[in-house]
């Protein structure tokens, strides 16, 4: 596999492991520390699992102080520290390095105060994105960024990667539900930015800490903000006989001035898969897949429907299904939410995160698909389309090593054909290790240099995830 | 202001090697787009002003991709008129400040993002650095950096941009810049609810918006001001409902069901609702006049506190938006901001920010403008200034007070 370089690690702190270990252990309690080698195995890797390293150590901290003594430990001592959430990146963005300490938010994981009158919600970092919505549910309420992670995915990894999910086209990604967070700085220096405010004094500092991948700090508590839920919701299936057509239709709609709470798509492959899977009554006599969810009493639903449809039907539209039942439209979002998982059965797959102007849906979708024939794979694609956000997924056998480097090939011609679109590397899953090395595909490298400069005002000594979202060979790098 | 030179480059180009010029010579900058918030901020003085009003005109708009790009100068107003014909909108609605300031040139849309404006859909859709999606700027070396992108979900990078939206000018000169945008709604109307006290008013909203009903525009507007806004009979509590007729008629009923128990009700038909929500958008109610004026963001809930806390103190008025988590407070005393007592207000009632929107020359010399921050983030945030305008050329010391002492 063409393999992606991670910074060579310092010898010196290699030599200096157990001394570095004993004092890691004067800073946290025993069960809070791992330094068994085969403790360790388990963070080794995230959801990019192609790639691989055994941290120095991993302190799993219980405090905002713990986490500070930490740091500082670290920043003293010169040692490289990766923050992990729940470890469910696919873009390699908790992957550690040998002579790094990984800093996981796993046992910060309490929610502190829920304030239904301001609508904001007080988490620890190490608390899963559906434990927020789960806890204020009863009481008519959600936490609105949903990525397809969100059982196991933290809070603390969402606002490091500025996650999506399937509803963001209503509801905005995390850095637009983001209210406040306590963060701790390479040194151990604990800030506040934001709070219950709806904005923030001075410069945006929180909003350009959210997707910084742990390159800034390590974010320790968030305020988020908290949504009435709507009286219901209700996901429509609509399958068309051919991917472009299926696009075209997602333009109109949203050209009409309808903007559903979600629009998913699906290719032939997808819909397979996951219909196999979840057995959620997906058609399988159509090209073409769009789940698109309404939200309102029944009478809004079934008005904003008939928009929908009379739309859909100028497209043709093969067939429409609506939900009958609760439990139906559960069954629906189980298919498309385990539509990775589901792959993951079939076949080994990487999943690509470009995102298009949705008048390009149709051309990118043409060009994935010729791009990793010319491979000899196979694709499934599954996606936001409302967004343009796509996620291509290049399957293959993780065993061949010839096949993995074509499937790492293609991918990084599909995020090159999506950037040459007018789009972007990544819509939500962040750069990571995965598509750093492409970042001079989309910016220049005076871009990058001014991105490294404000960074470094953070991160002066490139401790904090070092070998990530940065070319490794830029020269502002060697400067730090 | 004094009178000092204005540059108005006509490319992106020519205005990198005027801030190169700048940067090397050592000489600073004043950036400005219409100049219609210059009062706004600590007094500065620098030795030219950069304006953008040549950088003008959109660069792209397909309707059908919700995205906006225009140069930094271009007028606000041609955006709007460009967006109305399609029936889409900058969401987050600009307010035009004019008003506040007597100004008379012309709102750009740079500045609407420099300035991080957002309106009553706030709590809904968010404010300008939610919809900004992409910019170009020139930093102080005089480099032309491209962060973001004209796509609407995109992590690609560390977010320049956000650091640019709310920077007023003191980060970099934006060039260009790139909105989300929505469909504007099919019709709106208001419920107004008359004769709540400031608290009751702060309980009410706060019911509103943990309904179903998709309220996009809570505002609480005290006798006085309510009077001032054609709204005769007290107090006035408002709530904003927008979307498809058939669907705004349903959640209305649901709301009102959801008050029951509240004060007389009554509805605004869709023009007098927008003329209203666009006069509280501009800050209409405290329009003219040169006394001090306070925009204070803080929790929903705590907003009629703070204005009460403040009003103890010294005479003045307030009225409420976002749910109350906006407070925008006239003080009577022309020469007196009384920034203790409006800081001490905000801090003990769980924090938040006041910034001194207007206030005559010499009481901002005497006052910090923006909120003082916690020495650390203060320390950070300028560590961040420094490594896009490191020789300080832009802005010197707009948002940072130095006790009096001359500007770096």
């Amino acid at each position: 596999m063409t393999a992606i370089r991670f910074l060579e690690p310092r010898a010196e702190l290699l030599a200096r492991r157990d001394a570095i270990r004993a004092g890691l252990a004067d800073l946290v309690a025993a069960d809070c520390l791992v330094t068994d080698e085969r403790e360790l195995v388990p963070f080794e890797t995230d959801a990019f699992t192609a790639y691989r390293r055994v941290p120095l150590a991993v302190v799993l901290p219980q405090t905002t102080e713990q986490v500070a003594a930490v740091m500082k430990y670290c920043s003293d001592n010169g040692v490289p520290i990766v923050p992990r959430g729940a470890g469910t990146s696919l873009a390699g963005g908790a992957i550690p390095q040998e002579d790094a300490v990984v800093i996981g938010v796993s046992k910060m994981a309490h929610i502190l105060e829920v304030d239904y009158e301001n609508r904001t919600a007080r988490v620890q970092a190490g608390v899963t994105n559906l434990r927020i919505s789960d806890e204020v549910s009863a009481d008519g309420f959600f936490y609105a960024p949903d990525p397809s992670s969100q059982l196991a995915c933290t809070i603390g990894g969402n606002i490091g990667m500025n996650s999506g999910g399937a509803h963001c086209l209503k509801y905005g990604v995390t850095t637009n539900n983001l209210l406040g967070v306590t963060m701790v700085l390479h040194d151990g220096t604990v800030i506040e930015l934001g709070g219950k405010a709806l904005d923030a004094e001075g410069y945006d500092l929180l909003g350009l800490v959210c997707g910084s991948e742990g390159q800034l700090g390590i974010v320790t508590e968030a305020t988020v903000r908290l949504i009435a839920k709507p009286e219901g919701a209700r996901p429509v299936l609509f399958g068309f006989d051919s991917s472009e057509v299926a696009g075209a239709c997602v333009a109109d709609i949203i050209g009409a001035g309808i903007i559903p709470v979600a629009i998913e798509f699906m290719d032939k492959p997808a819909i397979d898969i996951c219909e196999a899977f979840a057995q959620a009554g997906y058609p399988m006599d159509v090209a073409a897949l769009l789940i698109v969810e309404v939200e309102g009493s029944d009478d809004e639903m079934d008005a904003m429907l008939a928009k929908i449809i009379e739309i859909a039907r100028r497209h043709n539209v093969k067939r429409v299904k609506e939900s009958q039942s609760a439990l139906e439209a559960a069954t629906i979002w189980k298919g498309r939410k385990s539509a990775f998982g589901a792959t993951g059965r079939v076949a080994d797959y990487i999943c690509m995160d470009g995102t298009v102007p949705l008048g390009q849906l149709s051309h990118v979708l043409r060009e994935t698909s010729v791009i990793v024939e010319k491979y000899g794979l196979r694709v499934a694609n599954v996606f936001h389309a409302g967004d343009g956000n796509m996620h291509p997924l290049i399957l293959y056998n993780v065993n061949d090593p010839v096949e993995a480097e074509k499937a790492e090939a293609a991918g990084m011609e599909i995020l090159k054909l999506c950037v040459d679109a007018g789009g972007c590397l990544t819509g939500e899953h962040g750069v990571g290790i995965e598509k750093r090395d492409l970042m001079l595909h989309q910016f220049t490298e005076t871009d990058l240099n001014q991105q490294m400069r404000v960074r470094a005002a953070f991160d002066p000594g490139w401790l904090l995830n070092p070998s990530k979202v940065f070319p490794l060979d830029l020269e502002m790098r060697k400067a730090g | 202001m004094t009178t000092m030179e204005t540059i108005m480059p006509a490319s992106e180009d020519e205005a990198a090697d005027i801030i190169r010029d700048a940067a090397s010579a050592g000489t600073t900058l004043e950036i400005a787009g219409g100049g219609t918030k210059r009062g706004i901020g600590q007094p500065l003085a620098a030795d030219r002003v950069l304006s953008t009003a040549a950088l003008s005109g959109i660069t792209e708009y397909n309707p059908g991709e919700l995205v906006l790009t225009a140069r930094a100068g271009t007028p606000v107003a041609d955006i709007a008129a460009a967006l109305d014909e399609n029936n889409q909108m900058l969401a987050f609605e600009p307010g035009d400040w004019r008003g506040l300031f007597g100004a008379n040139g012309v709102p750009t849309i740079g500045a609407i993002a420099a300035a991080n404006i957002a309106g009553p859909r706030r709590i809904t859709v968010g404010a300008a650095r939610d919809a900004l999606i992409g910019a170009r700027f020139v930093n102080g070396a005089g480099e032309v950096i491209r962060n973001g992108g004209k796509v609407m979900k995109n992590v690609t990078g560390l977010d320049l941009v956000k650091l640019m939206a709310g920077s007023w000018g003191t980060l970099g000169l934006l060039t260009e810049v790139s909105f989300k945008l929505l469909p504007r709604p099919q019709t709106e109307t208001t419920l107004v609810l008359r004769g709540l006290s400031d608290g009751e008013g702060a309980n009410l909203m706060a019911a509103a918006l943990g309904t179903s009903a998709e309220v996009s525009g809570a505002a609480h507007l005290p006798e006085g001001v309510a009077a001032r806004t054609g709204l005769d009979g007290g107090a006035a509590t408002l709530l904003r409902l927008e979307g498809f007729a058939e669907s705004v008629d349903a959640r209305l009923q649901r709301l009102r069901d959801t008050l029951t128990g509240a004060p007389d009700m009554e509805t605004l038909d869709v023009s007098a609702s927008r003329d209203l929500w666009s006069g509280l958008r501009d800050v209409a109610p405290f329009a003219g006049g040169t006394r001090p004026l306070w925009k204070i963001s803080v929790a929903p809930m705590a907003g009629h506190d703070v204005a009460a806390l403040i009003l103890r103190e010294t005479a003045g008025e307030a009225f409420y938006d976002w749910q109350g988590g906006l407070v925008w407070l006239q003080l009577d005393d022309e020469t007196d901001a009384a920034a203790e007592a409006v800081r001490a207000a905000v801090a003990k009632c769980g924090g938040g920010h006041a910034t001194l929107i207007r206030a005559g020359d010499e009481i901002r010399r005497s006052v910090p403008v923006f909120q003082p921050q916690a020495p650390a983030v203060a320390a950070l945030a300028e560590r961040v200034r420094a490594s896009l305008d490191p020789r300080g050329v832009f802005n010197p010391g707009r948002m940072v007070w130095n006790d009096g002492r001359k500007a770096a």
